[in-house]
């Protein structure tokens, strides 16, 4: 949306739209391919099923479960990383990204040996009669770990091109850290916190791997939409066609969400602070700001 | 607004012909292979095989086809067999798009039926192996699980295959003859899950292949129990019909149902059916 602000350079080279356009049917054309291979008569009992209804609403509570212990744990995390000043920043940093890059089925063996029954904790868990294994908090627990670093470069990133004159100011006036945390911190990087959640709830949603490999596959229990379509797959290829234009359908909704939420509709174009590197424009913090107060 | 807009949907659709274009060619390679129907029709014997064939196996026959494999192919010098396991229903869905495979062995006779009856395999799929199910539990046995009814009882952390797949029809089919229902803490689609979950230690139980427990060593133990033999998997092996060396394909398929693959099948757990 850039380009429709007067005197923005919009000059993009002809043959990097012809490369874009490529680039679009790369993604477009896998999902039109699935689409294509709908059973439509069959798509409302198929999604509908005891089975697939139950694996959604799995899916929901637990992504939603998972997106609260992001921002509870997610926050002050980007606080410390985007604030903060002491040796071995750099290398936290690298730590807690890891799980983006890391295969989640690495993630998976890595909770197991933490929070499973010979696990790092899980042994003195089980002897305060806490079991994780086998249960929905393992779910919860296997999409929070990959989701986390979603949540923390978002805002991150926000926390960096929000600055900290405000907060200093605040400061200087006397407020102490959590106050300003509070009235002024979390306002200002707001939609960058609202982005970074609704990321971490589909990448949370799409979790596969970690949740296999960590907490297991029952119905009702640890069975969600994802590992559901790959049970399915195995004897119905129509009810997992199904069951994936299903999920698809709530990642494009949460994706959309994410890109339109936090800005208000026809005010400031596109340059929100939670856009990762330094687009911020000067005029975005007053309008910030001033919502904040 | 630098770029007309007509000029814009110009490039796009230049990009959409362009992909198109490559989408064509991608399509056009596998309509190609039907290859030429007087190559041959079955094994010949006399002809030395020679080239290469790809075959692709249950993952349940990973370690047995990769010795088989590699015997041959020191058997048959100029020869070279190159191997794809994954879950005999995935493996049915590749070949069934077009998927290069000359060879398929199965965990099942349902997943090779499917091929048989949209005819992409030659002939009729001759059975080379049995294998049946076993407990796996934990070296130390934790729940002290001494047989199949033991799994049922309460408290015991017991993982089996969901029933979609092979592995789980048969525990259904045991749990059926047996008339013991049991409470799975997880359903998993893939019997090498169920045995990492037993490795791991997460479960009590699980249930698995014979074959899986010999491979997994001291990493766990084995509670035989007679009614495992209630469900017998048979594993049939069968030429792919679009296979373009058939002559070592069908020379494979001898070494995998000769003496020599028997054997090598047998060290390895499975039955002869």
């Amino acid at each position: 949306m850039n380009y429709r602000r007067a005197g923005a350079y919009s000059g993009i080279p002809r043959w990097a739209l012809a490369m874009a356009a490529a680039g679009a049917l790369f993604v477009l054309l896998p999902l039109a391919a699935m689409v294509a291979r709908v059973n439509w008569p069959d798509f409302i009992p198929l999604v509908t099923s005891e089975a697939s209804l139950t694996a959604l609403g799995l899916s929901l509570r637990t992504a939603a479960a998972s997106t609260v212990l992001c921002v509870l744990l997610g926050v002050p995390l980007a606080l410390v990383l985007a604030r903060g000043d002491f040796p071995g920043q750099r290398l936290l940093r690298s730590f807690v990204l890891l799980p983006l890059v890391l295969p989640p089925v690495v993630g998976g063996i890595a909770l197991l040996y933490t929070f499973g029954r010979q696990g790092l904790l899980g042994r003195s868990l089980e002897v305060a009669g806490i079991q994780i294994a086998f249960s929905t908090t393992a779910v919860v627990l296997a999409q929070t770990f990959v989701a986390l670093p979603f949540l923390v470069v978002s805002l991150e990133g926000a926390l960096r091109s929000a600055g900290s004159r405000y907060e200093a100011v605040a400061a200087t006036l006397g407020a102490r850290p959590s106050t300003v945390l509070r009235r002024v911190t979390v306002p200002l990087v707001l939609p960058g916190l609202a982005s970074g959640a609704v990321l971490s709830f589909a990448r949370s949603l799409g979790e596969f791997g970690a949740t296999l490999t960590f907490a297991g596959s029952l119905q009702g229990v640890t069975r969600t939409l994802p590992l559901e379509i790959y049970l399915q797959r195995e004897t119905d290829a129509d009810a997992a066609v199904a069951l994936s234009l299903l999920l698809v359908a709530v990642a494009v909704v949460v994706v959309g969400l994410s890109y339109r939420g936090p800005a208000p509709v026809g005010g400031r174009a596109g340059s929100r602070p939670g856009a990762s590197s330094g687009t911020g424009s000067p005029h975005a913090r007053p309008a910030d700001m001033r919502r904040a107060s | 607004m630098r770029i007309p807009r007509t000029r814009l949907a110009q490039v796009l659709l230049a990009g959409v012909v362009l992909a198109t274009a490559l989408g064509g060619c991608g399509t056009g390679a596998p309509a190609s292979t039907g290859g030429s129907p007087s190559a041959s029709s079955g094994a010949s014997g006399s002809a030395k095989p020679s080239g290469s064939i790809t075959v692709f196996a249950a993952a349940s026959l990973k370690a047995t086809f990769t010795r088989l494999a590699a015997d041959f192919e020191a058997k048959n010098p100029g020869t070279k067999i190159a191997l794809s396991f994954a879950g005999s229903s995935d493996l049915v869905t590749q070949i069934s798009q077009g998927a290069p495979a000359d060879v398929f062995a199965s965990a099942d006779t349902k997943n090779m039926t499917k091929l048989s009856d949209a005819s992409l395999v030659e002939g009729s799929p001759a059975g080379f192996a049995t294998n049946v199910l076993t407990i796996a539990v934990p070296p130390a046995n934790p729940a002290s699980v001494g047989s199949f009814a033991d799994l049922a009882k309460p408290g015991v952390k017991v993982v089996i295959c969901a029933s979609q797949v092979p592995c789980g029809a048969a525990t259904k089919t045991i749990e059926k003859e047996t008339g013991t229902t049991l409470k799975p803490v997880s359903e998993e689609s893939s019997v090498t899950d169920v045995l990492g979950k037993v490795t791991s230690g997460e479960a009590d139980a699980g249930l698995v292949y014979v074959t899986d427990v010999k491979a997994a060593g001291d990493k766990v133990k084995e509670v035989p129990f007679a009614e495992a033999a209630k469900a017998v998997n048979t594993y049939p092996i069968a030429a792919v019909r679009t296979s373009k060396n058939k002559e070592l394909a069908a020379a494979f398929i001898a070494a995998v149902t000769g003496p020599g693959g028997k054997k090598v099948l047998a060290d390895a757990g499975f039955g002869t059916p």
